[in-house]
């Protein structure tokens, strides 16, 4: 009884050491974005006199209001592409049998360690040609591209796992192999797209090497990018509250996804390596 | 991927499964089935060939030129010229140095943190669900909005960690202490992929193994080096391979708390700055091959030398 007592509280000292390792940073951010102007140079941890004023700060101006639009944008239609194209292949990785599935699946583990500085000078250029440089396809291209190795891996996995007997049963009663995919295994996968979506959008949401270099202006750059703007030529009393304020308001959303959907993720994240 | 080639179409299927049925002629069924696994496939492999293998083979052809954006005129063939000077410039061989010394430190550490997270989230008696749930915010957050955060914490006046140091100590703005931070917001940011990882591997290792060690009189620490870690071999491989590939290509924690000054920059930043800075494709680019050559030898080196199970070939194995 004792021990276990003992054994909790240590326990409870290590957690509690590992959480606040992982929230300080965030916390600090938080505060500085809280800060008066006068005293964001203070020093402190806490705000000594709080205000919104950063908030208000930074969306009164297109800077980042348009470049919140575009994080958005591309980062939903990134996801959602990424989810069809990539549950289509993943399907077929799980289920079917056919020549060319090791290549399929080898050129996706390339892809997945490919380093994305070596695409940016080639990219950079050819975007300039195709006219795709500084537009929202430019980005949302090469995110499709980089998550479509998780989403197969992602997807394939959670897809292994539905039960063959629906489909072959729904294959005896007449239906087409395409109608077996969308009438019953479709809905039971949805779970693992889900999983799959919210990595895709927190990896695209994340991005910044190719958000600085493919693009120029607010017609595409994404907040990540235009953060790193921020600095120096901008109309706003400090950037470092502006900088802060806005990191807090794109990591709120990633906040809500880990509270919400913590178990999917975790699940999501590990069942792409290797199970024995 | 050639859709409808008859070799490939009489070709044997790959895998055990496959194996079974090969002498068999195909059923109706089997090339239907065929025909749609390529379908479904087509749109993933297109698009990954076109966006990534197309560009490469033009960032080599790029490489070889002179090709200066502020001089398009001079643009001509040059061999391997700028490789040349890419390889003999010390800026490349210090940026290689800085790259693998981040790659090496960073990683070391989030191995043995991230086995310590690991074990928190499997064997704690309390509090499991929210150090998995809290470990994932810096998973998550933007990786420029955190390197926000310690620059901030590490300037002189307006940081709070600045401010524990002796005054007039501005650490980023010297290489040693400005790496020693980068490394330190990249164990921050990725130790908790790291953990995901090595607790998948973790739950591999069976309860009453542990247990029966337990009662046989095994200590703690024998219980995880002679049980544990042998049984997570495959997963600990893993995890480093990711990381290792990952930490190599290094850029945003980089570009925000340096932006690559006082020698710390990485390869990443390297190539980056030539091409927008300086304004050098050809150059740039040469930095880009290099690059990827480098990752595809990391990699190489894994799963040959090590004998790292790649997640492509468990797919296969089922």
């Amino acid at each position: 009884m004792n021990r276990n007592a003992r054994a909790r509280t240590l326990w409870g000292i290590g957690n509690t050491i590992v959480i606040a390792w992982a929230l300080v940073p965030v916390l600090w951010l938080a505060s500085l974005s809280f800060k008066d102007p006068a005293t964001i140079a203070d020093g402190n941890f806490l705000p000594t006199k709080w205000t919104l004023q950063n908030y208000r700060g930074i969306f009164e101006t297109s800077l980042f209001t348009r470049a919140l639009v575009n994080s958005i944008g591309i980062a939903l239609i990134a996801t959602v592409l990424a989810v069809v194209v990539g549950s289509m292949a993943a399907y077929a990785v799980a289920r079917l049998r056919f020549p060319g599935k090791g290549l399929l699946v080898g050129a996706a583990l390339l892809i997945a360690i490919f380093p994305p500085i070596s695409l940016v000078s080639p990219l950079f250029n050819l975007w300039r040609q195709l006219g795709l440089f500084d537009t929202w396809p430019g980005l949302i291209i090469p995110y499709l591209t980089f998550a479509l190795p998780l989403t197969i891996y992602i997807l394939s996995a959670f897809f292994r796992e539905i039960p063959w007997s629906l489909e072959k049963a729904a294959r005896v009663d007449g239906a087409t192999p395409f109608q077996a995919f969308m009438r019953v295994i479709a809905p039971l996968a949805a779970p693992g797209v889900v999983t799959t979506a919210i990595l895709v959008f927190i990896f695209a949401w994340n991005d910044f090497v190719f958000a600085i270099s493919l693009t120029s202006t607010l017609n595409s750059r994404t907040v990540p990018a235009a953060i790193a703007f921020f600095t120096g030529a901008s109309q706003f009393q400090t950037p470092i509250g502006s900088i802060a304020a806005a990191g807090v308001v794109i990591t709120i959303p990633i906040i809500v996804f880990v509270f919400v959907f913590q178990r999917r993720i975790v699940t999501g994240l590990t069942s792409g390596a290797v199970k024995g | 991927m050639s859709t409808r080639s008859d070799s490939r179409v009489l070709e044997a299927p790959p895998g055990a499964r496959a194996r079974r049925r090969a002498s068999a002629p195909l059923s109706e069924g089997a090339r239907a089935e065929r025909r749609l696994a390529w379908l479904l496939c087509a749109p993933a492999a297109i698009i990954m060939l076109a966006v990534t293998a197309y560009p490469i083979g033009y960032a080599v052809w790029l490489s070889l030129q002179r090709y200066d954006l502020r001089f398009p005129a001079a643009r001509e063939f040059i061999g391997l010229t700028n490789y040349a000077t890419v390889l003999s410039s010390n800026l490349w061989w210090i940026a290689l140095g800085v790259t693998v010394f981040i790659t090496v430190v960073s990683v070391a550490f989030e191995l043995v943190i991230g086995m310590g997270l690991a074990l928190i989230m499997r064997y704690a008696l309390i509090g499991r669900g929210a150090v998995r749930t809290t470990i994932l915010i810096p998973y998550g957050i933007v990786t420029v909005v955190a390197a926000y955060s310690w620059q901030y914490a590490w300037t002189p006046g307006t940081g709070w960690l600045a401010n524990l140091l002796p005054s007039g100590s501005a650490p980023l703005t010297k290489q040693w202490p400005a790496i020693f931070i980068i490394i330190l917001a990249e164990i921050w940011k990725t130790t908790p992929f790291m953990a995901l990882l090595l607790l998948s591997g973790l739950a591999l290792v069976p309860d009453n193994l542990v247990r029966a060690a337990k009662v046989d009189g095994a200590t703690a620490w024998q219980r995880f080096t002679r049980i544990m870690l042998p049984l997570m071999k495959p997963a600990i491989l893993v995890a480093l391979l990711f990381r290792t590939l990952d930490a190599f290509r290094i850029f945003d924690n980089i570009f925000i708390l340096t932006s690559g000054a006082n020698n710390t920059r990485s390869v990443s930043i390297l190539g980056y700055d030539n091409l927008f800075t300086a304004l050098n494709l050809g150059v740039g680019s040469a930095i880009s091959v290099l690059v990827f050559v480098a990752v595809a030898i990391i990699a190489f080196v894994f799963v040959k030398g090590f004998g790292t199970a790649a997640p492509g070939q468990e797919v296969d194995r089922r």
